[in-house]
């Protein structure tokens, strides 16, 4: 992955320039803006309510151990199974084996972003087991062998020309140009597909101590289904999802709506405890949870960006973003895109790979603004910047912080360098400056004042 | 090698002896957490029952839901009758319950009851789905189901039309009251799922378009007595 940047400048200056694609985008989230703004003013104080969500955020991931245990203590006591991974690998292998030991034969997926995180399906199908996405978009994803482009609209991206040949081409259908009769040829190829599948895999939006409940928030019902039918059901999660009590949920489930997706509530939220009860008369017979660390704790460690663990991953923060919105998802090359990615990203997979995704930032804050948990992602942003910097400097940094060090420790010096660089910026404009030629091609300099402002301000207050 | 719980468990407790600060709040006066008492900051559920029915009928016709309101459960069963023949159902699957078995016992179509006899296939060869619910809430347009009152995980999603009876008295102003009440009801046995559904099932998976029935079913009817 030493590559990473030069891939991502290449995917973002491509991406920047098509215009065409980035007005399917723009036309894409403009129903969000709308719907968002109505269901916001519904609020009787937006504000208020970001402060209880931050705050149910903050007191879980701040007794991360207590809440935990306690979690995992009723989980139990409902009759699920627990399971801890270290890592992604410790995951994988986890899920395969209870795949192994079921001796499944279809494996049936909702929506899971940990699992592209932990790349589940690869090791699944290496291993020999079929496995289908059932969320639309991730299903045409799939079909496409392409990641998710934004993780709450995995194919926002792909015009509806591409998706009715995908499926001419992968199910044999006919081409069709409306929305409506793709999604039902999504939804009669895969309504058997729930109903013969022996392991369900989901994620989790919300984990309960109080109750040992997880809570799955979705639109389709691809979820319920994926949690109905069959017989063994596997949800995957962070360890950061939980939550202290049931009622926290009554102010995150619908922020999570209305800040992602414009909606007062997503179409269904479902909590889960444990696999079928007496007396049910469907359901999994069993229950299995893998609980995922991933480096989740080296962010937990480091108490400046800690917040960044309360994230409810509502994708509010991609769909304001103007970077997300001019180079696009793929461009990351993350699993979680947008701001909240180039965040976490440089914890989750090192900083020295990832760094540059927080420069490519304007740092306009509209990120912070949107986000339902109050997460401070602008700054953190600058704090992964700063970290880089004194982990790994490059060369640059190096040159030019010691010598502005040298130099503004003595006055004479920045007096006297302030002097000659007054003077020659008429001169500058004309030279072809290393580094600067894209900039220069388009501005001019801005014309050097008389004085510095030191001598004003020694000639008015002296 | 020590297990990957102690090994986690370790992680975070190490991790956590440094303090963080706490969000930046906007309201730094009083606690923003109120326990389960009203949030006044969140969407509306009516002050009275009277308010909360208007709240509902307007979030569920936004939701693209139907509503029917009836005065008895009499007038309930020739409304589900009516909605069966104009739809020309074949099939009806029925969670048992008092309050749905009058309803599939005026079906002229087949009606079988689901939890009784539970067949994932002929669920799935089914036209629709009559279950009641733990309650409604008011402030979302949500219809909290769960295994116990809706004949199991499957029957309020795997046919094409989901139909709900419910009685005006289930209405709850909102998400926290729909809570309190799952806790009060369910103490430590919980049913092993609980859903809130907030209208049929949608995507706007292709270009952001919405669609209605991706998975789930297309058409939801609450047919509200009293
Ligand atoms: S960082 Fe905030 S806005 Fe972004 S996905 Fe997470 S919760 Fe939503």
């Amino acid at each position: 992955m030493d590559n990473s940047k030069a891939i991502f400048l290449k995917e973002a200056t491509v991406n920047a320039a098509d215009g065409v694609q980035r007005a399917f985008i723009s036309k894409a989230l403009g129903g969000y803006y709308t719907n968002r703004d109505l269901q916001k003013a519904r609020y009787r104080d937006w504000e208020r309510a970001r402060d209880a969500a931050s705050m149910a955020k903050w007191s879980a991931v701040n007794d991360l151990a207590n809440v935990l245990e306690k979690f995992v203590n009723n989980f139990e006591r409902n009759g699920g199974v627990v399971h801890w991974a270290r890592d992604a690998a410790e995951a994988r292998d986890i899920i395969l084996k209870i795949a192994e030991n079921a001796k499944a034969k279809a494996i049936v997926k909702s929506k899971c972003m940990t699992s592209e995180e932990i790349h589940l399906n690869d090791a699944l199908e290496k291993a020999g087991f079929g496995v289908v996405e059932s969320d639309l978009g991730e299903f045409i994803q799939q079909l496409r062998g392409e990641a998710p482009y934004h993780f709450v609209f995995p194919c926002m991206h792909v015009k509806r020309e591409a998706i009715s040949e995908l499926f001419t081409k992968h199910l044999g259908t006919a081409p069709t140009d409306s929305p409506e009769e793709l999604t039902m040829i999504a939804r009669r190829h895969l309504r058997q597909l729930y109903v013969d599948a022996d392991i369900g895999i989901t994620g989790a939006n919300f984990l309960v101590a109080e109750t040992g409940q997880i809570s799955i928030t979705e639109n389709e019902g691809n979820a319920r289904l994926t949690a109905a039918l069959p017989r063994i059901h596997i949800a995957l999660s962070g360890i950061e999802k939980v939550v202290n009590e049931l009622d926290d949920l009554s102010v995150l489930l619908p922020m999570l709506a209305t800040a992602g997706a414009g909606q007062p509530m997503t179409c269904y939220n479902t909590l889960y405890s444990g696999p079928r009860k007496k007396g049910e008369c469907d359901g999994p017979e069993e229950f299995h949870i893998v609980l995922l660390d991933n480096a989740r704790t080296r962010l937990l460690a480091d108490p400046e960006q800690r917040d960044a663990l309360h994230c409810i991953r509502c994708g509010a923060c991609l769909n304001v973003c103007p970077i997300f919105k001019n180079i696009g998802g793929l461009a990351y090359g993350t699993t979680y895109q947008g701001p909240i990615g180039s965040v976490i990203t440089p914890h989750l997979r090192g900083l020295k790979q990832w760094n540059h995704l927080s420069g490519a930032s304007s740092l306009c804050g509209a990120c912070t603004d949107a986000c339902p948990v109050r997460i401070d992602l602008h700054h953190h942003l600058l704090h992964n910047r700063r970290n880089a910097a004194k982990e790994s400097p490059t060369l640059f940094d190096r040159v030019f912080h010691n010598g502005f060090n040298f130099v503004i420790k003595r006055p004479w010096l920045f007096a006297t360098g302030g002097r000659i660089f007054r003077a020659t910026l008429p001169l500058l404009q004309k030279l072809p400056l290393p580094y600067m030629g894209a900039w220069m091609k388009t501005r001019d300099l801005p014309k050097a004042p008389a004085q510095s402002f030191r001598d004003q301000w020694k000639h008015d207050h002296v | 090698m020590s297990d990957a719980r102690t090994d986690i468990f370790a992680r975070i407790r190490e991790a956590l002896k440094v303090k963080a600060p706490k969000p930046h709040l906007k309201a730094q006066t009083s606690s923003p957490k109120t326990s389960v008492a009203a949030k006044p900051w969140l969407p509306d559920g009516g002050e009275t029952a009277e308010d909360s029915l208007l709240i509902l009928a307007e979030q569920l016709a936004k939701l693209k839901a139907v509503l029917i309101r009836v005065p008895d459960h009499a007038s309930a069963a020739k409304a589900f009758a009516e909605l069966a023949t104009t739809k020309s159902w074949k099939k009806v699957a029925y969670h048992g319950h008092e309050l749905t078995r009058p309803l599939a016992a005026t079906l002229t179509c087949e009606a079988w009851e689901a939890d009784a006899s539970f067949d994932k296939q002929k669920l799935e060869g089914s036209d629709a789905g009559l279950t009641t619910c733990e309650s409604i809430v008011a402030q979302l347009g949500s219809i909290l189901v769960s295994s116990r009152s809706s004949g199991g995980r499957a029957l309020s999603v795997l046919p094409h039309v989901h139909v709900v009876i419910a009685e005006a008295s289930q209405v709850v102003p909102d998400l926290g009251a729909a809570l309190a009440l799952v806790k009060a009801r369910h103490g430590t046995d919980m049913p092993s799922m609980l859903s809130f559904i907030t209208g049929p099932s949608r995507t706007g998976d292709i270009e952001r378009i919405l669609v209605l029935g991706a998975h789930g079913p297309k058409e939801l009817f609450l047919i509200l007595v009293g």
